[in-house]
């Protein structure tokens, strides 16, 4: 254990990526149980491709800037968010079709402006993060999206959880469904955007939703899942970094890694659900 | 043209009045022409073939579809109107207990924050009387279907609505759950609420509500159930109930400029569901002279 947590003790570089991943860790994992819940799992990945070109174009108005890239990425987001939105709601195309066309048009114009300017080295920064390199304002960053998306998750929670159960039934009472849904997406965006900082674009998403699936075989309500996937969060961010530092590995990949291997665990050993649990056949009860 | 929009329409609070209502979806109706009140505290039965235009009325009361023509004048705010769908968009898989789910009903006094601690009791009071005391904290995905239409009339009660709009509810019900349910809705009528109820079993309709409107795309009939539910009428319902005609051209009804209709049949039909119009018109004064006027002005200059 102390093996484990020796390279956080002695680098302050250490210390620094752990505090933004545990600040992602605790903002990120609920909105991916809220993503997995309304199967927007999919969605999320396009809309983390969506963010590219913004971030490659603050890159190439400013180089490697933090403030640039991280506007750009968000506008670009948001962007695909609301037009996917409003191209769903006003044509037959239904949302993953068009976030699907939407992301893989901003992927490849992403790269594409990317190459414009810049080398190689540039391009894999962009694409899988540079958690190892975070600065102050990075961190102030990161600690404030995930202040805000705790505050606005509470704020929205009960117009959202009915937005995901009855849509319908919510329409009829309120009109707060459609805000609480694209409110819901720029969380989303800001996340993802967040993510980028530590993760790149194409990993970002992986802190996101592996540790909201692995919550899933260790709780069955929305109380539960929640708490259980920040807590997935904290553990692969840790794990992670630690073994990207003793092994010498590129730290987003090794942390998304860790999430992935939690995430196998739970689905072998998790109370509701496991596949450990199916070889156990229960006697069944009275009533 | 000119007269609609000089002649503003009225309604009594808490009565929902149709006039000239034409629903649909791509510019074809699925009610066509409805004119009418529903007076506050109404039992009414929505009775007609398939695809008649039940649920797509319901839809419109509830404003979830737009009109395609005329206009719904609601006595009552949109928040006095409680409505069950009949095919529910509920995620079942979502993990949420029938509390939880019933507690929804509570939106209007809650909204998104308030706390729902204290209406603990309303809840389970509702859910007791719906014969599910002990299913609080059960998960939505684990009841039947028919303890699962029981949770929404929870939600319906705790709504504490004016007028409540049922779609087809006893779609797949076992009797048991029906009678209960039925008595429900009886207690609502009784305690002055408007019910308004889309519905398949006649035998139903005629225990149980006291008046009915047979549509079949037109209104066929709209009055006592026992005048309404005649073989003539149910046997004119079945004739009405065409397909969808994907040529059809524009209906030239209630325009100052309309051209003779090329169909001699469908102007004959158009007549006769003016002419019914007229003696619902007379034979429920619910304080709609106007829309009866308005529509006899329409028909005169149609045709």
């Amino acid at each position: 254990m102390s093996d484990l947590l020796a390279p956080f003790l002695e680098f302050g570089f250490m210390r620094r990526a752990l505090v933004g991943c545990l600040a992602l860790s605790l903002s990120a994992p609920p909105l991916g149980v809220f993503l997995m819940l309304r199967r927007m799992s999919l969605m999320s990945e396009a809309m983390s491709h969506a963010i590219l070109p913004g971030a490659a174009v603050g890159f190439l108005v400013a180089g490697l800037s933090l403030p640039a890239m991280t506007l750009g990425g968000l506008a670009a987001g948001l962007a695909v968010a609301l037009l996917a939105g409003f191209v769903t709601r006003s044509t037959v195309l239904r949302e993953d079709a068009s976030l699907a066309a939407f992301y893989l048009i901003s992927l490849a114009a992403g790269v594409l402006l990317v190459s414009l300017r810049g080398s190689q080295i540039d391009l894999l920064h962009i694409l899988f993060g540079t958690v190892l390199a975070l600065d102050d304002p990075a961190l102030w960053l990161l600690g404030g999206i995930s202040s805000l998306t705790l505050f606005a998750l509470a704020l929205l929670y009960r117009p959202l959880v009915m937005e995901c159960v009855d849509p319908l039934f919510l329409r009829t009472v309120s009109r707060a469904g459609g805000p609480a849904h694209y409110a819901f997406l720029g969380l989303v965006v800001v996340n993802l955007v967040a993510g980028f900082q530590a993760l790149g674009t194409l990993l970002a998403v992986g802190l996101m939703l592996l540790p909201a699936i692995a919550a899933r075989f260790w709780a069955r309500g929305l109380s539960g899942l929640i708490p259980v996937s920040m807590l997935v969060g904290a553990l692969s961010s840790v794990i992670g970094l630690a073994l990207s530092y003793r092994f010498d590995l590129p730290s987003g990949p090794a942390i998304v890694l860790a999430a992935g291997a939690l995430y196998a665990v739970s689905l072998v050993a998790g109370p509701r659900g496991g596949l450990a649990w199916r070889l156990v056949r229960a006697r069944h009860l009275e009533a | 043209m000119g007269d609609r929009v000089n002649a503003p329409l009225q309604v009594l609070p808490g009565a929902i009045r149709l006039a000239g209502l034409t629903l649909g979806y791509d510019r074809h109706p699925a009610v066509h022409h409805l004119d009418g009140t529903i007076p506050a505290g109404d039992m009414l039965a929505v009775v007609g073939p398939n695809g008649a235009g039940k649920s797509t009325l319901l839809k419109g009361l509830v404003g979830e579809i737009p009109c395609l023509d005329g206009a719904i004048l609601r006595g009552v705010p949109r928040e006095a109107l409680a409505y069950l769908p009949q095919a529910d968009e509920i995620d079942r898989s979502f993990p949420l207990s029938v509390l939880d789910l019933a507690s929804m009903g509570l939106w209007r006094r809650a909204g998104a924050w308030r706390s729902l601690g204290r209406s603990r009791g309303a809840v389970l009071d509702a859910l007791g009387s719906v014969g599910l005391s002990g299913f609080e904290e059960r998960a939505i995905g684990t009841l039947s279907g028919g303890q699962f239409q029981r949770v929404l009339f929870a939600r319906l009660i705790l709504q504490d609505a004016a007028v409540i709009l049922l779609d087809e509810p006893f779609t797949g019900i076992d009797a048991r759950t029906v009678d209960d349910l039925v008595g429900l809705i009886g207690r609502w009528h009784a305690q002055g609420r408007t019910v308004v109820a889309a519905l398949h079993d006649f035998a139903q309709v005629r225990a149980h509500f006291p008046r009915t409107l047979l549509i079949a795309r037109e209104p066929v009939a709209w009055g006592p159930t026992a005048a309404v539910l005649t073989p003539q009428n149910l046997a004119r319902a079945a004739r009405l109930s065409e397909a969808w005609d994907e040529a059809a051209g524009v209906c030239a009804r209630g325009h100052d400029h309309a051209p003779a209709h090329p169909d001699p049949a469908q102007a004959h039909g158009h007549e006769r569901a003016h002419t019914h119009a007229h003696g619902h018109a007379h034979g429920h004064a619910h304080g709609h002279e106007h829309g009866h006027e308005q529509a006899g002005h329409r028909h005169g200059s149609a045709a």
